[in-house]
């Protein structure tokens, strides 16, 4: 997507610099955010670009905690859900009260549930921090999402809320119905909630979060209490959060509770981490990603979450860092110019893999045929490639592939490790630094 | 009610047990490595697909020992290749990757067995009445699975306190870098660990398979209720989580067979209007149906009033 590599370089601290290398960027990101519906301008494509804003904020509010403050929760979904809800109700009770408010103010009715709720569960699961505080928030987790079922009249049910958007006061005569203004209220709460993140991450408390997240000791020692910082995350997470919930009941025109499940809260922690959690535009590289790649994915093959879990899986393992963190690795790189010096190295590294990802998803792709396709015989097709995945050749293919793939992946990789590692000492090194 | 007491009792002490099998593999785990494994529960339902899966071909008994043996093995080659590749990125990454791995091990288990509940039969050798109380038949499976879980809990107890490895184990739990410096191999202790707690939890899904219901969402359904036991009873305290499960158990159980109310107790809400609708929501919940959420509730409680646990010693 073309916003993801304008608004990478807003991570690492730019320090100093004028107005526009100041600002540079997110004025760029707002041309780009006002310029995109009018080049992907299809109804698929506009509505999954919503569908990123929203995940954006939400991936964004999640990293308060997981990257800035160094807090793994399992049931951030909570406040995406509940900041829906109230969202809902609240549209819903100003259309019942005829009270003259304009459609874009309610994701503020969300972000006030999200902080309230924030501030309660917070109390709670603030107290403790590491292994515990990720179980905590799993409990609250299931606590709020199966009261969801019990409360009929605050929750739906199983046929959740639903409301009409275009039912509130009119600005400007911008009624909401067509998709692509919802877009743009998407876009602006989106621009807003990334601003108010990022300015965060660099104020004082911003500060401290990281310190709490990386020295908890040290920082108690300089006098700040760890749990009230955590706290604060918590209720600014739970805010946001609350602002994409109010967002994507107004996108979608219902709430249900799968919107604070398990699920929902373990995709975000997927989205998180695979962009990369140490870095600002980390979130919105994943959010855009695995938002795209559930939309795309989901329509060509049947067991895509399965090649989410082996994604996730695959960068825990190899690059913790995230995507993000990958491409932070060749910023020095290409600021002194040396980056053509990797780049071969890549391709060679990339082309063995893709060999074994086709040999793995070729596996994948036949197991699925022969389970649960099962009725529709063995007669598959991939690629525009049609065989039959009872016979022994297909499987013999996909062995070759995988096993040579990754043999090749292992050896080029080191190769490529080892060029990223002299090209880094070449700028390091005093001689060439003169 | 007397009836409603014993038979409530029985199942409650029944699923206290089974949850057991499972915690304490997952306490163990976590005390020695420092990871809470979230993919413990995961464990199970291969447990008991796997014993599905061997019962339909060679029988229930071969399953009962195959099954556990099996996915033991696949928790030591987790524990090798996975976990221990994460370990250096720390211990959120670890959890993250057993966090992953459930997600994995759920869609590769809808793939092979699909999403609905698959037919796993009671052993026809067990499937009769043991006895009747006030006319109740209570299925001689489930004293099966009681008598099976208490054997494993005193086996367990066993070889935890009275052999050399009970103890090496036991002293990797308080002190795992003096347990290396005197020369044992605690990696190893840590694979091995590591396979026998997936085993164990393997044999409470074999075991419960057939009584509940065997489908691919059961890991995620069990899986929260696990954490709770854990963190209740206090993290890395085996006796806590002993305690715990039993707890939780016996709370489920009674909750599930009781259909009292708020309303039952102090009368019909009156009023109308909306608040009167929402506050009715919560008067006429049902004991019955909080007990999903009880386990929770326990926890928010547990954490409010005792944070470390009902028997914990450790704050983190």
């Amino acid at each position: 997507m073309s916003d993801m590599t304008h608004t990478r370089p807003a991570g690492p601290p730019s320090g100093g610099g004028g107005f526009v290398a100041t600002y540079g960027v997110w004025i760029l990101a707002a041309i780009v955010l006002a310029l995109l519906p009018q080049v992907f301008s299809s109804g698929l494509l506009i509505s999954t670009m919503c569908l990123m804003g929203i995940m954006i904020i939400f991936a964004l509010s999640y990293n308060m905690l997981l990257g800035q403050t160094g807090l793994l929760s399992f049931g951030h979904a909570v406040f995406f859900g509940l900041g829906g809800y109230l969202t809902a109700h609240a549209m819903n009770a100003a259309r019942a009260a005829h009270a003259p408010l304009p459609l874009e103010v309610f994701p503020l009715a969300g972000g006030a549930t999200g902080l309230v709720f924030g501030l309660i569960f917070g109390a709670v699961a603030t107290r403790r921090s590491g292994t515990a505080f990720a179980m905590i928030t799993l409990g609250i987790g299931e606590l709020v999402s199966s009261s969801a079922l019990l409360l009929h009249h605050v929750f739906g049910g199983e046929e959740g809320i639903s409301l009409d958007r275009t039912r509130a006061l009119h600005l400007f005569g911008v009624t909401f119905g067509p998709q692509e203004q919802v877009y743009y209220l998407i876009a602006g709460w989106g621009f807003i909630s990334a601003a108010a993140m990022y300015a965060i991450t660099r104020t004082p408390f911003g500060r401290i979060c990281n310190a709490v997240r990386d020295n908890p000791d040290r920082a108690s020692f300089i006098g700040y209490d760890t749990t009230t910082v955590r706290f604060i995350a918590f209720a600014m997470a739970g805010l946001f959060a609350g602002i994409a919930g109010g967002l994507v009941a107004l996108n979608f025109e219902i709430v249900t509770s799968s919107a604070m499940g398990a699920a929902q809260s373990g995709t975000v922690v997927l989205m998180t981490f695979i962009g990369g959690v140490g870095n600002f535009a980390g979130p919105i590289i994943g959010a855009i990603l695995v938002t795209y790649l559930q939309v795309m994915l989901s329509d060509i093959t049947g067991a895509w979450q399965l090649y989410f879990g082996l994604l996730f899986i695959g960068m825990v393992m190899f690059a913790p860092t995230g995507i993000a963190g990958l491409l932070a690795m060749q910023a020095p790189l290409v600021r002194a110019g040396q980056f053509h010096r990797v780049l071969p190295w890549y391709v060679l590294a990339l082309a063995p893999g893709l060999v074994a990802l086709a040999g793995l998803s070729l596996v994948i792709e036949m197991c699925f045929q022969l389970t649960v396709n099962a009725p529709e015989g063995p007669q598959m097709s991939l690629a525009g490639i049609a065989f039959n995945a009872t016979s022994p050749v297909p499987w013999l293919v996909a062995g070759v592939l995988m096993i040579a793939g990754f043999w090749g992946f292992r050896i080029a990789g080191r190769r490529a490790l080892d060029a990223y590692g002299s090209a880094l000492e070449a700028i390091r090194s005093p001689r060439s630094a003169q | 009610m007397l009836e409603i007491v014993l038979i409530s009792s029985l199942n409650g002490v029944l699923f206290g047990m089974l949850l057991f099998l499972m915690a304490s593999g997952l306490t163990v785990i976590f005390s020695m490595m420092g990871v809470l494994n979230f993919a413990h529960a995961s464990f199970y339902m291969l447990g008991a697909f796997f014993g599905f899966e061997i019962s339909r071909h060679v029988g229930f008994w071969p399953g009962l020992v195959v099954a556990p043996v099996l996915v033991g093995m696949i928790g030591m080659l987790v524990e090798r290749y996975g976990l221990r590749t994460v370990h250096k990125h720390g211990h959120v990454a670890e959890l993250l990757f057993t966090f992953g791995l459930t997600f994995i091990i759920q869609e590769l288990v809808q793939m092979i067995w699909g999403k609905l509940a698959v037919d796993y039969r009671v052993p026809p050798i067990l499937d009769f009445p043991a006895f009747t109380i006030f006319s109740t038949e209570y299925p001689a499976y489930k004293i099966f699975e009681l008598l099976t879980a208490i054997a494993i809990f005193l086996a367990l107890l066993l070889v935890i306190k009275r052999t050399r490895i009970g103890l090496v184990v036991q002293a990797s739990l308080s002190h795992p870098e003096m347990v290396g410096m005197l020369g044992h191999n605690v990696d190893r202790v840590f694979m091995l660990v590591f396979g026998v707690g997936a085993g164990l939890a393997a044999v409470a899904g074999v075991i419960a398979g057939p009584a509940l219901v065997t489908q691919s969402n059961m890991a995620h359904s069990l899986g929260p209720i696990l954490f709770v036991v854990v963190v209740v009873g206090g993290l890395g305290s085996l006796g806590g989580a002993f305690i715990a499960s039993l707890l939780i158990g016996l709370l489920q159980t009674f909750a599930v067979a009781s259909n009292a109310s708020l309303a039952d107790a102090f009368g019909e809400l009156t009023g109308t209007g909306p608040l009167a609708a929402y506050l009715g929501d919560i008067w006429n919940v049902t004991v019955a149906q909080l007990s999903a959420v009880m386990p929770y509730l326990l926890l928010v409680l547990i954490l409010i009033f005792r944070p470390r646990g009902l028997m914990g010693t450790r704050e983190t």
